[in-house]
Order: C-alpha cells, then structure tokens, then sequence
C-alpha cells in the first residue's frame, strides 16, 4: 500500500515536472475537437445526436491510445530498470493504471465540456452520461496501459501501440457507445445495468490479467 | 503406428463428413433448404479454430512457466493453423449468407466480432515480427497471446448474445441443435467436430516438426 503511493506519487511528481506533456495532450483533445467543430459547422443542424455520440467516442480513443502509450517511453530504460530492483511488478503496473485512469478522468471530462460546449449538448441523463465517462476512463486506461508496456518492448513502438490496441479496446468501445447511447436518449437507467455490469466485469478481467502478466513482462 | 491413429482416425471422420454431408439426408427448411449440410463445414471449422486457440494459449501459458522454447514454437503453430482455420469459416459463412441472408457480409454482430479477433491475431504475427531476440520474443508474444484470448472469448461468446444477432444462439435466437438439427444430422455434425479439431492439430504438428528441422539446419 506505501509502495503504491509512493509509485503514484512518483508518476504525479513526474508528470507535473514535465508539463507540456499533460498540455500538450489537452491540446491535442481541443484541437480535435475543434476541427470536428469546423468540418461540421456548415451541416450543424444535420448532425444527429448518434453522429454526435460517435464522433465523440472516436476522439477519446485516440486520446487514449496517444496518452498512455507514452506511459513507459517517458523514462529511459535505465530508470526502469532501476525502479524494478525497488519495487514490486505489481505495485509498478498497479500504480500506472491508476495514474494513467485519473490521467484520462482529467483528459475526457475537459474534452467533454469542451465538446458540449462548441458542438451543442443533446444528452438526456446528463448523470449517466458521466458516469460513463468515468467507467470508460477507467477501462480505456487499465486495458491500454497493458498493452503500451508490450508495445514499449518492441523497435518500432508507435505503430505496433495502434495495431495492438485497437482489436483488444473494442469489445469495450461498444459497451461504452451503448451505454453512451442509452443515457443520451435519457432511456430508464435500469436499461443500461446489464452494459454496466459487462464493462465492469471486461475491466476485472483486464486488471486480473495485468496483475498476472506484467511480471512476465518486465523482465525482458 | 501407436503414436499415428488419430491420423487415420482424422481422415476417416472427414470422409465420412464429406460423403454423408453431401449425400446424407437433411432436414427441409424454409430459407435454408440444401445449405444447411455447411452445417457440417463452417460450424465445426469455428469450433476446431477454438480449440486451436485455446492449445495455442495453454503451451503459452506452459512457455511462460518453463522458459523453454519448444512451446513457443507450438503457440504459433496452433495461432497460424486457428487464423487459417478462420479465414475458412469466413468463407464458407458467407457463402452461405449470400444464399440464405441475401449478402455475403451482413453486418451482423457475431462477423464483426470475428473480424475484430481476426485482426488481433494478425497483430500477434506482426508482433512476433518486430522482435529480432528469441527469448524475448517469445515471452512478450505469450503475453499478448494470452491477453488477446481473454478478450477473444467475451468478444465470441458474450457481446453477440447481448444484441442482436441472424446467427442461432445469438440475441434469443435458440440454438441450431434445439429445432434444426434431427438425429440423422448429429450423427455427421458431432464427428465433423472432432475431424476437422484432428486435422487442425496434424497440419500444426507437422509445421512445429518443418520448423525444428530448419532451426538445426540454421
């Protein structure tokens, strides 16, 4: 428990001595959406609120995938390899999935104000839309940062990131879309239990198996 | 010959497959008609794919206790006859989408669900690519081999059921056995199964033997 504070400590520490990292991705989600907002403009009473939903899930996975899979690129390897003679394998990917979920928190629920707020704002169950957020947020974070610490072991990182984490995010993405959906036509939230209890269990699954697998990982 | 008899036991099943398949008698129903004997080809490629898989991800498993790097070689040998395995059962379900749902590719949630896992798998190849070390080729890609699978079966078993899908089984639809298949057509379905499951595996053992000969030959 020390440790793990200690780790998430550490990565708030880091991250906030290098801040046109975490800028740099606010950035990138504003930017985003504002060419969406100007590609759009001319046709704004045309986008329905399914175009709407999509569009705005599509964003944050590409926020996503950008912001963690710098989570072990940042620090050289020999840095690493010094935390690991320090610490446990498991309080080290413990505490990136958590640091990397409260990262995307802060990331999707700015990029979501900022999308309400220039491309209009259809949702129904606004409550429900955020929790979806959160639950999103959390996923997208426990699922990819696995997937960057593969990817980080490997020559050409950048583009094995993007093929290895789309197929294994998307049974997630369309829980998440659903569960979006669902709260945006402001449907009764008992509609949306069985979606939320499949992403909580997809979540289980993906933090179990980090739990159990990175240890295997970063010894190589 | 003690170690060879499911080899012959494989090519038995499969032409007893293929020829009451084709020749047997089958059930008439509206929409499927004769194209229901594929039920002998393209069901049981999927289920002979699962079990490839699932062998893949055990000698995963069984590398990343042992270190030893024949099971490695066994991983992607079972992960390269699954994905050809897959590619069949692409073909022979939307030949017989085209005659019974009017579209080769209809978008149906159990496809898509394929095509995802087709290309997580395909990843895997393209991983196992990027690494030149052996070791540390076959550790990370044992990861990942286990990882993709846990995603795979959610993504197969439990995401089609939930929606709606044109499969059987799928979306409240019962099952094919429930009111499709009589017991003329299990007695060809059942030994499908375990035909094609045994050839998968022989033309996996076969690969993993290519590949340790030009390994001592390097």
């Amino acid at each position: 428990m020390q440790e793990l504070r200690t780790l998430i400590g550490k990565e708030i520490t880091l991250e906030w001595r290098q801040r046109y990292a975490l800028n740099g991705m606010l950035l990138y989600i504003v930017s985003t959406v504002f060419v969406c907002y100007l590609s759009f403009r001319l046709k704004s009473n045309q986008l329905t609120p399914i175009t709407w939903n999509t569009l705005f899930w599509i964003i944050l996975l590409f926020t996503a995938v950008n912001a963690v899979s710098k989570s072990f690129t940042q620090e050289r390897a020999g840095r690493l390899l010094y935390y690991y003679t320090l610490a446990s394998p498991q309080g080290i990917i413990l505490s990136k999935i958590l640091y990397n979920s409260v990262l995307m928190l802060i990331l999707s629920l700015a990029g979501f104000g900022f999308y309400a707020f220039v491309m209009g704002n259809p949702v129904g169950d606004l409550p429900m839309y955020l929790l979806t957020i959160v639950l999103s947020s959390i996923g997208f974070a426990s699922s990819l940062t696995m997937v960057a610490g593969i990817a980080s072991k490997a020559e050409n990182n950048g583009a094995l990131m993007a093929i290895l984490s789309f197929p294994v995010i998307i049974p997630m993405l369309l829980m998440v879309m659903k569960l979006a959906k669902n709260a945006m036509d402001g449907l009764d939230r008992s509609a949306s239990s069985d979606e939320v209890l499949v992403l909580l269990a997809l979540d289980a699954i993906v933090v179990t198996l980090s739990l159990i697998l990175f240890p295997y990982l970063w010894r190589s | 010959m003690k170690n060879n008899w499911w080899k012959i036991v494989a090519v038995i099943l499969l032409s007893y497959t293929i020829y009451f398949g084709l020749m047997g008698t089958v059930p008439r129903r509206a929409i499927l008609n004769e194209s229901i004997r594929n039920v002998y080809f393209h069901v049981p490629m999927w289920f002979a794919m699962i079990a490839m898989l699932s062998t893949s991800v055990f000698n995963a498993v069984r590398y990343l206790r042992s270190n030893d790097l024949s099971y490695d070689i066994k991983s992607v040998e079972f992960t390269n006859v699954a994905i050809l395995l897959g590619i069949l059962g692409c073909a022979t379900g939307s030949i017989w989408a085209t005659f019974t749902w009017g579209d080769p590719w209809p978008n149906d949630p159990k496809l898509n669900s394929v095509a995802i896992s087709m290309l997580m798998y395909f990843a895997y190849l393209i991983l196992r690519g990027s690494f030149e070390d052996e070791q540390r080729r076959a550790r990370i890609s044992a990861v990942y081999n286990i990882l993709a699978f846990s995603v795979f079966i959610p993504l197969i078993f439990i995401l089609p059921r939930l929606t709606d899908s044109l499969h059987p089984g799928n979306g409240g639809n019962p099952a094919f056995s429930d009111y499709d298949m009589d017991s003329q057509m299990r007695r060809v379905f059942y030994p499908a199964v375990i035909g094609w499951a045994l050839l998968g595996t022989w033309i996996a053992t076969l690969r993993v033997r290519i590949r340790r000969v030009s390994e001592i030959e390097d």
